[in-house]
């Protein structure tokens, strides 16, 4: 039995056909079945024109943003392993992390520098779509959908500064969160309810590490599923 | 939900329905944002407490003054008398430093610079240390962190 054989017992199989329901033959209603069968691949568009595969048209600004975003979420998974947001438990974990863990300080760099080149690609990105004109409708409600999901990779890159315990993570905090107490009206409850209490203390270092693992991640997903879906109503690139 | 059929339904059952519906589900989403924001709420913090005592009076010398940086205050005696100013900078919160050759209070931050009666001499801060409650009790000086009081406030000893 040659390996072509065994391919095809393997997807004559119920199993197979329980997974995939159609067949592979390339036909039209195929290639659009292949695309619309599955949660990962219909959030692309059914058929690509050629032309707005260009480079030049999207830098692939959005998709490398999108693949930070990945990369930080496989990373910071990783780190969770290691990590516990407590005092002083943080700032050990953090050195035991950059300085026993096996490859825990090729992972904490890696989050790093990944999060830091999100929020250039992120900007990188808006600039580009500013500049070419995207925004303009039928695309205005996902300007605004991208600007929310740019204030968000801002506040995972703040929440996140938090987390190492060590004198720049603790003043910067210190610097921020008084930014943020001199909003009129709610600015000292909100300093308040984000810290937990009137100190940076551990109240806040947890806050942070929940809104930094979860909250503000979901979030983003939410948001970056709407943004994609958006892309792919809108009819992705179309050169003006 | 189609609000032209609501308003052709009048002022029927189906309206009375859509906005007692409407009205329920209001008050229990009001409600529960309500809970959800007293759950964030902290009801007890273990924080250090703002009053604190510093010492008594005759171990500061006259025109001295004296930092506590881990209770983030100065305790300054003049030829008048004393009193305290919170080391916290105004400008956003970091803790300044008492630089005795220059005779002032710097902030490390973003270089805010103070005199030590508390007033502001170079920004970004936009106005001076706050001057905080001082009192004498059994003989010690107590100094509150959170009691702002006039910038010119002096304890007479």
């Amino acid at each position: 039995m040659n390996v072509l054989e065994l391919k095809e017992r393997v997807v004559a199989t119920p199993v197979w056909r329980s997974i995939f329901r159609h067949r592979y033959l390339d036909s039209n209603r195929n290639r659009a079945l292949t695309v619309f069968s599955n949660v990962f691949l219909h959030i692309h568009p059914v058929k690509v024109p050629e032309k707005s595969l260009r480079l030049r048209h999207t830098m692939c600004l959005g998709g490398l943003s999108f693949a930070l975003f990945l990369a930080l979420t496989v990373t910071g998974v990783l780190l969770m392993f290691y990590y516990r947001p407590a005092i002083p438990q943080a700032y050990r974990d953090m050195k035991e992390l950059e300085f026993v863990v096996t490859s825990g300080a090729l992972l904490r760099n890696l989050h790093r520098w990944a999060a830091h080149a999100m929020v250039l690609f992120v900007f990188l990105h808006m600039a580009r779509v500013f500049y070419s004109g995207a925004y303009r409708p039928p695309r205005e409600f996902n300007w605004v959908v991208g600007v929310l999901l740019l204030i968000l990779s801002l506040l995972l890159s703040y929440t996140g500064y938090l987390l190492p315990w060590d004198q720049l993570a603790f003043w910067a905090i210190t610097v921020g969160t008084n930014m943020a107490e001199a909003a009129p009206l709610i600015g000292p409850k909100f300093k308040f309810l984000l810290l937990g209490g009137n100190v940076i203390g551990e109240n806040a270092l947890v806050r942070f590490y929940v809104l930094h693992c979860v909250v503000l991640p979901l979030a983003a997903a939410v948001l970056l599923a709407v943004h994609f879906w958006r892309v792919r109503k809108d009819g992705g690139v179309r050169p003006l | 939900m189609d609000s032209q059929r609501i308003e052709a339904a009048g002022s029927g059952r189906r309206r009375f329905l859509w906005f007692t519906g409407l009205g329920a589900l209001g008050t229990a989403g009001a409600g529960g944002a309500a809970v959800m924001l007293d759950f964030v709420h902290p009801k007890v913090l273990f924080e250090p407490p703002s009053s604190f005592r510093v010492g008594r009076p005759e171990s500061f010398p006259v025109n001295s003054v004296t930092a506590d940086y881990a209770r983030k205050v100065y305790l300054v005696r003049t030829e008048v008398g004393f009193f305290a100013l919170s080391a916290v900078c105004t400008h956003l919160g970091c803790i300044t430093r008492h630089v005795e050759e220059e005779g002032a209070i710097f902030c490390p931050c973003h270089g805010s610079k103070f005199a030590v009666d508390g007033s502001l001499l170079m920004g970004p801060a936009t106005r001076g240390l706050r001057r905080i409650a001082i009192r004498l009790e059994d003989g010690e000086l107590v100094v509150d962190s959170e009691l702002e009081v006039e910038k010119d406030a002096v304890l007479r000893v």
